[in-house]
């Protein structure tokens, strides 16, 4: 076993973080999360996965750098070229530089995923913990509303929603964050369940603070570290859904690069050009597989059931 | 008997929360129902008569109940583009849909329950990681993207498989539509030819779906069969002398046979979802295409009526498996 991320941990940290008896919980906290890193990292496909992350950031925020042609400037007189030579992954109709929209592209994706997570998360957490907080009435609708949404297959729901909003990436978003916030919603109602009747909540009631309050300042907290794995879990889910809703014509705008729009603009000459709709795809492909190794590697680490 | 009752409820529940949210779309979304009948150039008297005609004076909860009560007498209005009520072409389109779907979901059963059987067996062997990440590719792979690549592979490079549709181009007139299976319909055409035809169309989109339920089957059959394999009765049945595979086919699997139907439901529900794009790559007019060729027609009244009716189905599907599950496991009864 190699266990470099012990080794690279500066000697005093390390002390610190594995001492058998933690003086704070701050110091406990840091402790757990350093021993579920380290099993992280015992696990080679969690870590490629992570490096495909990490590309895919570095892709989006060196694009300029590491590409030579516009993305969206084509030059007509090299249309469909050949993967090879000056443009290695070949040229679209457009004469377009397929790796620059490609590199472009990942933008876009990241874009489409940060978006999704910061608008259903949200809205996840506010329906689930005040269905859990206020019980009664309350809860049992929002609850049914959770369950209206979740009797859709999510591209489907996701393919409505965008088709009544129109194309566009902001719309695209909002229809991929509105189908997606169901199962933040249960997991929040599910742990505001455990700590609704907690001492610490009631010592808060008692003290005299809103139920806004003891919501926002109490319980929210408390369902952030499942919430923030299950969202994490899901992001390979949201980048194929993305990539679902561009070959369908119903993501950001041309001429601005999308992968699963590049996909599609290539079906036509597939015959052909193969490389126009394959290249795209296999960004896709790399980058989803790359977010379902990371999600599998932190399941092992967080529920070592699954074995 | 009880149980029943409250299943009932809780179908009828979600039915109505699932009307409320295409209900919503339709009428709270910037696209404007009275726009999308009468046109854009249409005159004040043709926008308020048909206003009356969609009910759309009413007061909005009358609307809902109105919605309901149409969609519940099978009206889910008429399509735009083709001026025909949306539930006779929904019909006409499913049987291509359910053929493809249910070839997929077999396809996925018998790859997918070996393969995460044995992957269990086998646990943390080469094996088992490689049917782990071969199922984990299956997660991750564009469902469209893969079917191009299928296409261009098998059809265009190797020519070993006919290319989109459902059968061959000018053939489709040939066959009158009795079930709308095309398999089955040639069959009572007592056309071999065409069979084969339409058996060969079926291949590549169904292998396709087929993946994809396998990938889900097997991570689950691996997870449930890990959790048995671990159990003190397997240990005894080992102990005492029981064959391996009478362990594992006769005492394991048998217990997670009923989760495993779950499984196998849940998977047929997401084909549904699969099917919209693998339609789409392969011209294939089931109820995906008719969905995705309604958005590119602007024909909103079709996207949600053929919304509506995958949401029915699925939520069909999985009250079906709560049955199944209630009549099948004694410890829930």
């Amino acid at each position: 076993m190699t266990d470099w991320a012990i080794a690279v941990t500066p000697p005093g940290w390390r002390q610190w973080l594995l001492a058998e008896t933690p003086h704070s919980r701050l110091q406990a906290r840091l402790s757990r999360a350093y021993l579920n890193w380290i099993a992280f990292t015992r696990n080679p496909l969690a870590m490629l996965g992570l490096a495909m992350f990490l590309v895919l950031i570095f892709f989006a925020a060196f694009a300029p750098l590491v590409t030579a042609h516009s993305p969206i400037e084509g030059d007509l007189a090299a249309r469909l070229l050949p993967p090879g030579g000056e443009h290695w992954l070949g040229t679209d109709q457009q004469g377009r530089d397929i790796w620059s929209r490609i590199v472009y592209g990942s933008r876009t994706t990241l874009i489409i995923i940060f978006m999704v997570a910061i608008t259903a998360a949200p809205i996840g957490i506010v329906i689930g913990t005040t269905a859990g907080y206020v019980g009664g009435w309350v809860e049992g609708a929002l609850m049914r509303v959770t369950d209206a949404f979740l009797a859709f297959p999510k591209l489907v729901l996701a393919l409505a929603f965008a088709a009544a909003l129109g194309a566009g990436i902001e719309n695209a978003i909002l229809a991929i964050a509105l189908t997606s916030w169901p199962p933040y919603a249960r997991i929040a109602r599910a742990e505001t369940l455990t700590v609704r009747g907690t001492d610490y909540v009631a010592a808060a009631r008692i003290s005299g603070a809103s139920a806004l309050r003891i919501l926002v300042g109490h319980i929210m907290p408390m369902c952030m570290p499942s919430l923030i794995v299950r969202v994490s879990l899901d992001m390979a889910g949201v980048i194929l859904i993305a990539a679902g809703l561009g070959f369908l014509g119903l993501g950001v705008a041309p001429p601005q690069p999308e992968w699963g729009q590049m996909v599609s603009d290539g079906r036509a000459q597939i015959l052909e050009q193969w490389w126009v709709c394959t290249f795209p795809g296999i960004a896709i492909f790399i980058v989803s597989l790359g977010f379902n190794l990371i999600g599998d590697g932190l399941r092992d680490v967080l529920d070592p059931r699954e074995g | 008997m009880k149980s029943l009752l409250r299943l009932l409820g809780s179908v009828a529940t979600t039915l109505l929360g699932l009307l409320l949210v295409t209900f919503i779309i339709s009428r709270f979304l910037p696209a404007d129902p009275v726009l999308a009948v009468v046109g854009d150039h249409a005159s004040e008297s043709t926008i308020q008569a048909a206003r009356v005609r969609l009910g759309l004076d009413q007061p909005i909860i009358v609307q809902f109940w109105l919605y309901i009560k149409h969609v519940l007498q099978g009206d889910l209005g008429l399509s735009i583009r083709t001026g025909l009520p949306i539930s006779q072409e929904l019909l006409r389109v499913f049987p291509a849909t359910l053929e493809l779907a249910t070839l997929g979901v077999i396809i996925g059963i018998i790859f997918g329950i070996p393969l995460g059987v044995w992957s269990a067996v086998r646990k943390d062997s080469m094996v088992d990681h490689l049917v782990r990440f071969f199922g984990l590719i299956g997660y991750s792979v564009p469902i469209f993207w893969l079917g191009l690549m299928g296409l261009l592979v098998f059809y265009a490079k190797l020519d070993w498989l006919p290319g989109p549709g459902r059968l061959d181009f000018g053939y489709e007139e040939m066959i009158t539509p009795v079930t709308g299976l095309m398999t089955v319909d040639t069959l009572i055409a007592g056309d071999m030819d065409l069979f084969k035809n339409a058996l060969a169309h079926l291949i590549l989109p169904a292998s396709l779906l087929g993946y994809f339920s396998l990938a889900y089957i097997s991570r689950m059959t691996r997870s449930l069969m890990l959790g048995q394999l671990r159990q003190e009765y397997i240990l005894t049945a080992r102990v005492k002398g029981v064959s391996e595979r009478r362990v594992i086919w006769g005492h394991a699997m048998r217990n997670i046979l009923v989760p495993l139907l779950t499984v196998i439901a849940l998977s047929y529900g997401n084909l549904l979802e699969g099917s919209v794009l693998t339609e789409t790559v392969f011209a294939w007019r089931g109820l995906g295409l008719y969905i995705t060729d309604s958005i590119f027609g602007q024909d909103m009244p079709a996207v949600l009526g053929g919304t509506v009716v995958v949401g029915i189905i699925y939520i069909f599907i999985n009250a079906l498996t709560d049955v199944a599950y209630r009549l099948l496991d004694p410890r829930a009864k």
